[in-house]
């Protein structure tokens, strides 16, 4: 599916995604935590990727085998940070309370939860595949 | 609004009446909390049973509802669904909060 690079937008296809992948037999827990690393790697893709005044649209594709989940967001927004996924190390939470972190989670959760997450820019286009695998 | 509230007992009880917390509500949540919690007693309890679905954007607007509590207030949080405990539980924020399986466990929780 494809959509337009808005926090609305972005909400819907999310939401639209994960009902499709619980239709298609993914257990309940499998399925959120795919709903929680696709919606970090689609937001991430409308705060920074088009973080410009200029409307973008992402490309979302899913594909469900018997072992593992593929999923593919595609966006000709700018690239990442020297071409390179971000390490997403996880936030230090254990400082007082005026300095607890309100942002950085996004690529921790989502190395946390895939087996697997590539990154090529290939032209104008941004590719991110993220792999979930069954065990 | 997405939220509403009451006062029982010792607490303000915040209700999040939205099945998602994500980027595209996290400021107008930011701001709903605090108007929400502007007054009252010094425990807020968020009761977040309504929420199915939670993202990054979503979990720093609860921190920044907490951080823009003055300091010798708390705020607790209850009635947390499994993907929403999860989200916690991966970043650890549930070492930072008070979670409470419901609205009623965390209204009879003594703290000390």
């Amino acid at each position: 599916m494809s959509f337009c690079a808005t926090e609305l937008e972005a909400r819907q296809a999310i939401a639209r995604a994960s009902e499709w992948l619980r239709a298609s037999g993914l257990c309940q827990i499998r399925a959120d935590e795919v709903e929680i690393a696709l919606a970090e790697a689609i937001n991430n893709v409308v705060e920074h990727a088009y973080s410009g005044p200029e409307m973008g649209s992402i490309r979302l594709l899913c594909s469900l085998r018997a072992t593992h989940l593929d999923i593919r967001i595609c966006d000709t927004g700018v690239p990442l940070p020297q071409n390179r996924l971000p390490p997403g190390l996880a936030a230090d939470v254990n400082v007082p309370r005026a300095d607890l972190p309100e942002g950085g989670f996004g690529w921790f959760l989502i190395r946390q939860l895939t087996s697997d997450i590539r990154y090529d820019r290939c032209g104008l286009i941004n590719h991110l595949s993220l792999r979930f695998a069954f065990s | 609004m997405s939220l509403t509230s009451t006062v029982t007992g010792n607490a303000r009880i915040v209700t999040v009446n939205a099945k998602r917390i994500d980027a595209a509500m996290a400021i107008q949540f930011k701001e709903d909390m605090r108007a929400e919690t502007e007054q009252g007693p010094d425990r807020v309890i968020l009761d977040l049973s309504s929420v199915a679905f939670i993202d990054s954007s979503g979990l720093g607007a609860i921190v920044a509802a907490m951080k823009q509590l003055d300091e010798h207030r708390q705020l607790d949080l209850a009635g947390l669904t499994p993907m929403v405990e999860k989200v916690f539980r991966l970043t650890r924020m549930d070492t930072v909060f008070n979670l409470f399986a419901s609205l009623e466990d965390a209204e009879a929780a003594i703290l000390g």
